[in-house]
């Protein structure tokens, strides 16, 4: 904490010394508890069925085998097909891409509109788009499966690509939004005397400092669409089911002898795009979860 | 350059009236000062005349063009900001050349022309940097640069020395100054600081809630304000404003001021006539300027408005060159500079000359100047 | 040295009016979209739940029937029907959660913010479970509350060897290993919250506090953690919004079971509206999630605007 010094020099001796060991225990104590689930799913995926069988969660492997992990990728069964994770991940891949470059580049063009060209209504028209980051999906399940089939693109990736096109354009909006706020409407200003219009402002003024918040919202789009699980259940078919959906069959698939080693590799392969993402850019993936959740 | 006319200007945002009624008739080559609190509408104002707000009613021309729906783009006005408002992604050089750019100014005549500006302002050699590279007065000769690089008709500066620290800001007061003097396009400046608009403008014009409480010169603002607000806010320290009473003695007006202790002090302030008639034998709010209260004057001798009291000092602010000394008159506090030497400490009594020539006198009711 | 205006343009008016109009232009899309697909859904789920769809949408309507269906033997403790279920869990799963989110973040963030060495790494292994989806969490949680290779194993092998631990199949336990998993998950975003929150008070405060002889926990209790209300609102809005939203979860732990034990409104709106035939009542499920949702939602957000719109 800045400038917060935690005692007075005279009585740093014993008492604050026992203070800070008390403080780095705790700290260390919770890091375990965030950190053993993994460990465990680690360690399982690298362990033979018997091994299971006869060591426990936190035991090393008495041999380690990616035996799992390739029965995951490719042989294991997630409901009726036992062809793996393998075309799940590709199917969360083609969805999650799309989705997130058009969400984002709409949701900057609307950030700009409702941060620096303001007109009558536009803050209300704001607001009610950002009633959109709130509402529980539940409530527009069944009207858009009635209107992915209409329009032809039920149980299909594209389906699910305009779906999560549609309902991501509340928080990218708020995003940019938000973001261009910061900017200084005098600039604008400027630019309108120097003759510029709307879209050359965006061009050459606004685009060019927009990178950190596009890191932001791509950040926030791709986690919440790779991560969804409603809609992926709800509007895919059965060769359109993104990862979160064969991982969720996979570990509830009640036939046959169940490979935890499998399903908990499975699990960290669904995992390891957006955790790969944290790990690279935790700093923009803080931002975006305050940012989307805290405001909006 | 070009004159600016603005007649009968209102303007709405909402419910709340901002401008209500303003008229200012600029020559060509003016430097004009808007000065007033914020709040006062100056920035409206300025947008307005800029392009970049709309006006509910009234009147702008720019030379003989009305410019009412003329887009700020068309109106060939260039402006200076607050925050300078440089384009953060480019570089100087870049935002100076922008506004030709956007005019599809040939490319060589935009370098001659942005070469020409960063020396007139020597910033020559920043043109590869990046706004965030720069200085608070760089930007500001920037911010500068890129106005100057248009050439335009007029130039808009809202409160463009406000970012900048005490000493820079005085810099670069006389630079703008000295820039108005050599390339004599017509200015229109933004400002809150009554100094900067003494210092700069060739007219001021005072704003109050949406008003234009007076359009003058510097001199004149100073020397003959038409209220109490004008008279208040022009200088510094401010206008004592004594609450006294006016008597009539043998044909001659005087107001009556009273110390602390109860001793009172009959000061001439003009013949009888009929100018202030309605207000003999009530009150009247006196106003001298702290530079008119000291132990003496240069032509003090025997000049008749020149008049002596007596006061306890009550608290002593040295400046330097002069102290600033309160006393208590008719139970307010009372700003007098005198020499440092001369003054007295704290409690004890001292001995003030009063300058009685340069004194107002405002009604209590309106505030308006009466008399003379 | 007067600079030519080149574009002189044809028409300026035309031209003028259609760069007026290009910011409305631009978002009209957006707008439409939000109108049809959020605003238009929301009406036309409520509309369903006026009727008596089944397997397929109907659109003759029925009345307040499938609400009425729905609070039925509406009876809490205990409860008696399906949805009162899912609304006790709602209520357990909720409280629960919030309380031990809040207490973990608060806790953490507190004592990562006395100038910790390595404050970076603690905090990102911290946070990291929010990268996660629910399903992977779930999938995990899953694996180690296992009620024979899980942690019961693990504390047998210890020697305790009588010890059990089968909540994921014990229809009264098994709300709470939701709990646990959804707790393990989220602590570290409160934790990010509350974190923000320290930072950004006011240093001078502190000093003061201590210049008058206040000690440290003093100064945390008495001055810190209430000058941080507003994180803890902010915290308990959007815990509350994931407890009412939470779905994935519960499918991946339990599916709703054992029984329909763990069952959570919008577990319930998903089975009736997609796996029982039951759209209308589905519908209505929905739409009372939907009404809760927003009645915590709505003011806290007309606050928030408002606070932002002054600030400007």
């Amino acid at each position: 904490m800045r400038g917060r010094e935690p005692v007075m020099v005279g009585e740093r001796s014993t008492g604050a010394v026992i203070g800070r060991i008390i403080v780095y225990s705790i700290l260390i104590v919770a890091a375990l508890y965030f950190l053993i689930p993994f460990f465990v799913m680690a360690m399982t995926s690298l362990k033979t069925m018997n091994d299971i069988r006869t060591g426990n969660l936190i035991s090393f492997p008495r041999e380690f085998t990616l035996d799992a992990w390739g029965k995951a990728w490719s042989s294991a069964c997630t409901g009726i097909n036992c062809e793996g994770v393998k075309g799940y991940f590709l199917n969360s891949v083609q969805m999650v891409i799309p989705a997130v470059i058009i969400s984002t580049l709409i949701g900057a063009v609307n950030g700009y509109v409702f941060s620096k060209w303001r007109f009558k209504g536009s803050e209300t028209i704001f607001s009610f788009l950002l009633l959109g980051c709130f509402i529980p999906f539940q409530i527009i399940l069944l009207p858009m499966s009635q209107t992915l089939g209409v329009l032809r693109i039920g149980q299909s990736i594209f389906g699910l690509i305009f779906v999560h096109i549609v309902y991501g354009l509340p928080f990218t909006s708020l995003f940019f939004r938000n973001f261009y706020v910061t900017i200084p409407d005098e600039i604008i200003k400027a630019a309108k005397i120097d003759g510029a219009g709307f879209f050359k402002i965006f061009w050459k003024i606004i685009l060019p400092v927009s990178l950190p918040i596009f890191v932001v919202a791509i950040i926030w789009q791709t986690t919440q669409i790779w991560n969804d699980f409603l809609f992926g259940v709800a509007f895919s078919g059965s060769d359109s089911q993104p990862i979160t959906v064969a991982l969720n069959n996979l570990v509830n698939t009640s036939t046959g002898v169940k490979e935890y080693n499998v399903d908990m590799a499975a699990a960290i392969i669904a995992g390891l795009p957006t955790l790969i993402v944290y790990i690279v850019a935790g700093k923009y993936f803080l931002r975006g979860l305050t940012a989307g959740a805290v405001k909006g | 350059m070009a004159s600016l006319t603005i007649s009968e200007i209102r303007k709405w945002f909402g419910t709340n009236e901002v401008l209500k009624g303003v008229s200012l008739a600029v020559e060509a080559g003016e430097f004009l000062v808007l000065v007033g609190p914020s709040g006062c509408g100056k920035s409206t104002l300025l947008n307005l005349i800029a392009g970049l707000e709309t006006i509910t009613s009234g009147e702008i021309k720019i030379g003989d063009r009305v410019v009412n729906n003329v887009k700020p783009k068309d109106r060939d006005i260039a402006m200076v900001f607050q925050s300078y408002a440089l384009y953060p992604s480019m570089n100087v050089r870049k935002n100076l050349a922008f506004g030709l750019e956007t005019r599809g100014i040939h490319k060589d005549q935009i370098e001659k022309t942005v070469k020409r500006v960063a020396a007139m302002l020597q910033i020559s050699e920043l043109l590869d940097r990046k706004p965030s590279q720069l200085s608070g007065g760089q930007r500001q000769r920037v911010a500068m640069g890129r106005a100057l690089a248009r050439d335009p008709v007029i130039f808009l500066f809202d409160e463009p020395l406000s970012n900048l620290d005490a000493k820079l800001r005085v810099e670069m007061r006389t630079e703008i100054k000295e820039l108005h003097q050599r390339i004599k396009t017509t200015i229109v400046y933004v400002t809150h600081d009554q100094i900067e608009a003494m210092t700069l403008a060739d007219r001021i014009a005072v704003m109050k809630d949406g008003i234009i409480h007076q359009f003058d010169t510097p001199q004149q603002l100073y020397d003959n304000p038409s209220n109490i607000f004008v008279a208040g806010f022009i200088g510094s320290p401010s206008m004592n404003f004594i609450k006294c009473k006016l008597v009539k003695k043998a044909k001659e007006l005087s107001v009556v001021l009273e110390n602390r202790k109860g001793d009172s002090f009959l000061l001439p302030v003009g013949k009888a006539d009929k100018s202030l008639e309605k207000w003999i034998d009530g009150d009247v709010i006196l106003g001298i300027r702290p530079e008119r209260i000291a132990t003496g004057f240069h032509e003090q001798e025997g000049n008749p408005q020149i008049h002596e009291i007596e006061c306890a000092v009550e608290v002593l602010e040295p400046t330097g060159p002069d102290t600033l000394v309160f006393v208590n008159i008719n139970g307010g506090k009372v700003t007098c500079r005198v020499s440092p030497h001369a003054a007295k400490l704290p409690g004890e009594s001292m001995k003030l000359m009063i300058d009685m020539s340069k004194a107002l006198l405002f009604d209590p009711e309106t505030q308006n100047r009466i008399g003379r | 040295m007067q600079i030519p205006m080149r574009n002189k343009l044809q028409n300026p008016g035309i031209l003028h009016r259609i760069e007026n109009f290009l910011p409305k232009l631009v978002v009209i899309p957006t707008i439409a979209v939000a109108a049809v697909f959020i605003y238009g859904f929301i009406g036309w789920t409520t509309y369903i739940s006026f009727t008596d769809s089944r397997l397929l949408p109907k659109y003759e309507l029925v009345g307040f029937h499938q609400y009425v269906r729905l609070f039925t033997n509406f009876n809490l403790f205990p409860p008696e029907s399906r949805w009162s279920v899912a609304v006790v869990n709602l209520l357990i799963f909720s409280v629960l959660f919030i309380v031990l989110c809040i207490i973990i973040g608060l806790l953490l963030a507190i004592f990562l913010d006395q100038r910790i060495r390595g404050e970076g790494f603690f905090r990102t292994i911290y946070l990291y479970p929010m990268a996660l989806s629910f399903i992977v969490t779930g999938a995990a949680w899953r694996w180690i509350l296992n009620p024979d290779l899980g942690i019961e194993r693990l504390i047998q092998q210890l020697g305790f060897g009588d010890f059990t631990f089968r909540w994921l199949v014990d229809s009264n336990m098994a709300i709470y290993t939701i709990v646990i998993a959804a707790v393990w998950q989220s602590s570290g975003f409160v934790l990010a919250l509350f974190l923000a929150g320290l930072r950004g008070i006011d240093d001078s405060i502190i000093k003061a506090a201590k210049v008058d002889g206040a000690s440290l926990p003093r100064i945390y209790l008495r001055i810190v953690i209430p000058s941080l209300r507003p994180v803890f609102l902010s915290a308990v809005i959007i815990l509350l919004h994931i407890s009412i939203k939470s779905f994935d979860l519960v499918m991946v732990l339990t599916r709703g079971g054992p029984g329909f034990s763990t069952d959570m409104p919008a577990t319930f709106m998903y089975a009736f509206a997609f796996n029982r035939g039951s759209l209308a009542f589905g519908a209505a499920s929905a739409v009372i999630m939907f009404l809760a949702v927003m009645a915590i939602i709505i003011p806290y957000l007309y606050s928030e605007l408002r606070g932002t719109r002054n600030a400007r």
